[in-house]
Formats: structure tokens, C-alpha cells, sequence
């Protein structure tokens, strides 16, 4: 418990004189996983609604295998994309190994299916209320697409969200694509596992604490932009 | 509102540009928990404009690293494996540069009584004997290598030990952290030890064996093998750490008063 006592006083102290490591570590993080979840909301929100409104062949098959890759091992991945990007692998050329965009790459993959499966969710339900009325419309596919989306902004925005959370709690893929190199790919949550490993417990928990506070503080301003739960509008 | 949105991402984005050549180096967990790193790494920035990259990683992971071409330099102690690694032609020599020295850590009450060792073979007889909790790196690292081989010269073979011999497949501060939570004995390199954070009921029982000697060396990844390696840097690079600058800072760190490394380079 005495671990914890001390890792909230220093966290308190680290975030107070603006600890420059901290701020370096914790911009990172926001760089990495905003930059993942931008990606990735641009695929997996459009691939989420379009699985809602069209039927096809292997829909189940499709909808199955994004359901089940939620549960991805982010180390697999990791392993997955090192070997892709890494210097004997087929991407190797582009140098990419052990920079914050072979994070984002591995994020983006571990976080896609997540949204996208959400998505699916959230717009099946929307889309048997909107289903006569688009059609009657006539409507093309892509008008469907945005319209929906647009209407269900704020399901998608919990779908968002919920990648962003992945995204940022996320230790195992970076670990291994990005190397947790000092001034150059060291993000929260590598950093959290390097203290820990040197048995600096207090340390850990406030850059954990610090962790959190971060994904809180994103997750109330995006609420706040997007004008959600206010009286009305809900 | 998504203006604004655009100005928080875009505001978060102003990334980090650095204008001195970088180097990737590969280097054990070991010699990172040591904390020399922090010492080394500015006055390199000093001296030669360079910045080096550290990738902690097992001693195992680091020649892998190597291999693949994904690192300019290796920098580890593992003296078969790093032979292994010159012979294939991924390393053309390598340096040594410096060693320290591994302890056997234990329970401050010594249920096996290593303490009482006059040999390192000796004190793994007891452990072997005695089989009190016993926690192993398990993760193909020098150190876990190292271990390996100590036992064999002991005359046993982990291979065979029973649940007592606890394999946790982690890094030294992981291992650590294990090993003070089961009250257990371990091997570990003597800065992991020093700079550890948590010792717990743990305490050093055995050190000092010629056996226990730990040395590091350095290998350039081959040029000829792997052409966008950085090789020329590389040269640089183990030009300084085996300078007498080098050794006036490797011989000059200590942690509570102990010196951990000794610097053992030869002029070429």
C-alpha cells in the first residue's frame, strides 16, 4: 500500500515541475495513439458501417473474423509487424524498425477490428431504423454510408474511444516495434515496464498515474468538442 | 468542431528533429539497469556529435537484432554466442571493452548456506543440494547462459530440476522482482543488483569467483552483409569506448562507493 502512497506523491511532484522526460514520454504517447486512432477510425469506421447496410457472400464469415481479431494478442502482432519491417523482412527497405511509425503501423492493426466491430454493432441497429427511408430515397451506398455515420456519431465516438484506450494502454506491440529507445520511441507505457523491471515501483505507479490521467483527460475533451451528454442533445 | 479537433492533433504533432548522426545499439538489459549508460551516452553526445540509440534487449534478442541488420552495433557478453555471431560473418571482430562481475543473490537468513562458499561451484552444490526457491532468467541472455554453464561446471543440469528451479523467461529487473517476491535464490549481474530497487528480504551471499566475471565486448554489424548499416559510425563509436576517455568514466563509476566495471580494452 506504502507503494502506492508514494507513487501518487511523485507522480503529484512529476506533473507540478513539469518534468521534462515526463512531458517528452507523455506527448509521445498522445502522438503515437492519436495518430493510430485517426488511422484507424478512417478504416474501420466506413468498414463497420458498410458491413452493417450490405449483404454479401462471406458477410458472417468477414463479421466473425473481425469479432475475433479483437481479442489479438497486441505481442503477436508486434512480432508480426517486426518481421515485416525489419531489415531482412519484405518492408525492411523503408527503415521503418524502431521508429514511432512502426508503432503507430502496429497500433492501427491491433485497434482497427475493435472499432470496426463496435461500429458493426452500432450501426446494424441504426440502419433497421433508417432502412426503409434511405432505400425509398434512393440512395446510393455511399450516401448510406455517410449518412449513417453522420447520424451515429456519437456510437462512433464510444467505438473511437474505446480504440483509443486500447491504444494508449497498449505495452506489448510497441515494446517490440518500437524498442523503448530513449528519446526517440520511449512512450508511457514502455516506460512504465522499464521502471518496473529496475524495481523502481514508485516511479512506475506515477507515470501510471499519470497514464490515466491522460486518457481520461483526451476522453472529457473529446466529449466536450463534440458537445455530447449536454441537456437536449443527448 | 472539427476545426478545433484538427488544432488539438496538429498541436500534438510537432515531432522531434534531431540534427547529430544516430546510432542504433544494441545492448543487454544488464548493462542498461548498470545506469553507466546515463554516463556514457552525454559525454559521447559531447565528444563525437553522436547520438546512440539504446535498444535494451536479452543478449540473445541483441545478436538476433544484429543478424536481421536492424542495429549498427551490438554490445554484449556473451563470449560463444558473440563468437558464433563473427563466424557467420554478421560481425567482423569483436572488441572487448570491458567486464564486471555476477553475485549470487539470496534470503538474508541463507537456508542452503552459500554463503559459506569458498567456490562459486561450491554454493551451487549447496543450492543444488539443499533446492531452496531459485529463480533463472530463462530467456537465453548472457546472464542465463552464464548461469547455465556455471551449473554445468558444478556438475548439474538445470534441465533436469525439478518445480524448485524457477525459469520466469524475463529481464534481470523482472527476474529480481520475482525472485524477492518468492524469497529465492539468483544469479545476477552486480550493477542490476546494486542499482535494484527492490531487494525485499534479499541480500548478496557470494561473489568474487574468477568464474563469475562477466565480460562485455563490442561487434560492429558486417557492412558487407547488411550495406545500410551505419558502419562508419560504428567505427567511431568503438574508437571512443575504447578510448582512455572511456576508461576514465567506466573505471570512475560506482554505485554506493562500489566500482562495478573495469575497463579492459587493448589498444589496437
Amino acid at each position: 500500500m506504502n507503494d502506492i502512497y508514494e507513487g501518487l506523491v511523485s507522480a503529484f511532484w512529476l506533473v507540478v515541475t513539469f518534468d521534462a522526460d515526463l512531458m517528452e514520454i507523455s506527448l509521445r504517447s498522445l502522438q503515437v495513439s492519436l495518430t493510430a486512432l485517426v488511422i484507424a477510425s478512417a478504416i474501420a469506421l466506413p468498414l463497420g458501417t458498410f458491413l452493417a447496410i450490405r449483404r454479401f457472400r462471406y458477410r458472417r464469415l468477414v463479421i466473425s473474423l473481425l469479432n475475433a481479431l479483437m481479442g489479438l494478442p497486441p505481442v503477436v502482432v508486434g512480432l508480426i509487424v517486426y518481421i515485416l519491417l525489419s531489415r531482412s523482412g519484405p518492408f525492411g527497405v523503408f527503415g521503418l524498425l524502431f521508429t514511432p511509425t512502426a508503432m503507430i503501423i502496429a497500433q492501427v492493426v491491433i485497434i482497427t477490428p475493435l472499432i470496426a466491430s463496435i461500429t458493426h454493432q452500432a450501426m446494424r441497429e441504426l440502419w433497421a431504423e433508417y432502412h426503409d427511408l434511405l432505400i425509398s430515397l434512393n440512395t446510393s451506398a455511399w450516401q448510406r454510408i455517410k449518412t449513417l455515420i453522420w447520424d451515429g456519431r456519437r456510437n462512433l465516438l464510444t467505438a473511437s474511444l474505446a480504440g483509443f484506450g486500447r491504444a494508449i494502454g497498449e505495452v506489448g506491440a510497441i515494446m517490440i516495434v518500437g524498442g523503448n529507445i530513449d528519446n526517440a520511441t520511449r512512450v508511457l507505457t514502455t516506460a512504465i515496464a522499464l521502471e518496473t523491471g529496475k524495481g523502481d515501483f514508485a516511479l512506475a505507479l506515477a507515470l501510471g498515474f499519470v497514464l490515466i490521467a491522460l486518457a481520461i483527460g483526451i476522453n472529457i475533451c473529446i466529449h466536450w468538442l463534440s458537445r455530447t451528454e449536454r441537456e437536449g442533445r443527448w | 468542431m472539427i476545426a478545433r479537433v484538427f488544432a488539438l492533433v496538429s498541436t500534438v504533432f510537432l515531432g522531434t528533429a534531431t540534427l547529430a548522426d544516430e546510432i542504433r545499439l544494441a545492448v543487454t538489459t544488464s548493462f542498461e539497469n548498470s545506469g553507466l549508460a546515463d554516463v556514457l551516452l552525454p559525454a559521447i553526445k559531447e565528444d563525437i556529435d553522436l547520438d546512440v540509440q539504446l535498444l535494451v534487449v536479452g543478449t540473445g534478442q541483441a545478436l538476433r537484432l544484429g543478424r536481421a541488420g536492424d542495429v549498427d552495433a551490438i554490445l554484449v557478453h556473451s563470449r560463444a554466442a558473440e563468437e558464433a555471431f563473427v563466424a557467420e560473418k554478421h560481425g567482423t571482430y569483436r572488441r572487448e571493452i570491458m567486464y564486471n562481475d555476477f553475485v549470487l543473490i539470496g534470503p538474508k537468513d541463507d537456508p542452503a548456506g552459500v554463503g559459506k562458499a569458498r567456490s562459486v561451484a561450491e554454493a551451487l552444490k549447496r543450492v543444488g543440494v539443499t533446492k531452496p526457491a531459485f529463480v533463472s532468467r530463462g530467456d537465453d541472455s548472457g546472464t542465463h547462459k552464464k548461469e547455465i554453464a556455471l551449473w554445468r561446471a558444478a556438475d548439474f543440469d538445470p534441465a533436469t530440476f525439478a518445480a524448485w528451479y524457477r525459469e520466469v523467461g524475463a529481464g534481470m529487473g523482472a527476474s529480481l522482482n520475482t525472485a524477492a517476491g518468492l524469497d529465492a535464490y539468483i544469479l545476477a549481474d552486480r550493477a542490476s543488483w546494486l542499482n535494484f530497487g527492490n531487494k525485499a528480504n534479499l541480500t548478496l551471499l557470494y561473489a568474487g569467483d574468477a568464474a563469475l566475471f562477466n565480460q562485455y565486448a563490442f561487434l560492429a554489424v558486417n557492412p558487407e552483409k547488411h550495406p545500410h548499416v551505419q558502419n562508419d559510425l560504428a567505427v567511431k563509436l568503438e574508437a571512443w569506448l575504447t578510448s582512455p576517455r572511456a576508461a576514465e568514466l567506466i573505471n570512475g563509476y560506482t554505485i554506493n562507493g562500489e566500482t562495478l566495471f573495469t575497463f579492459n580494452a587493448k589498444p589496437e
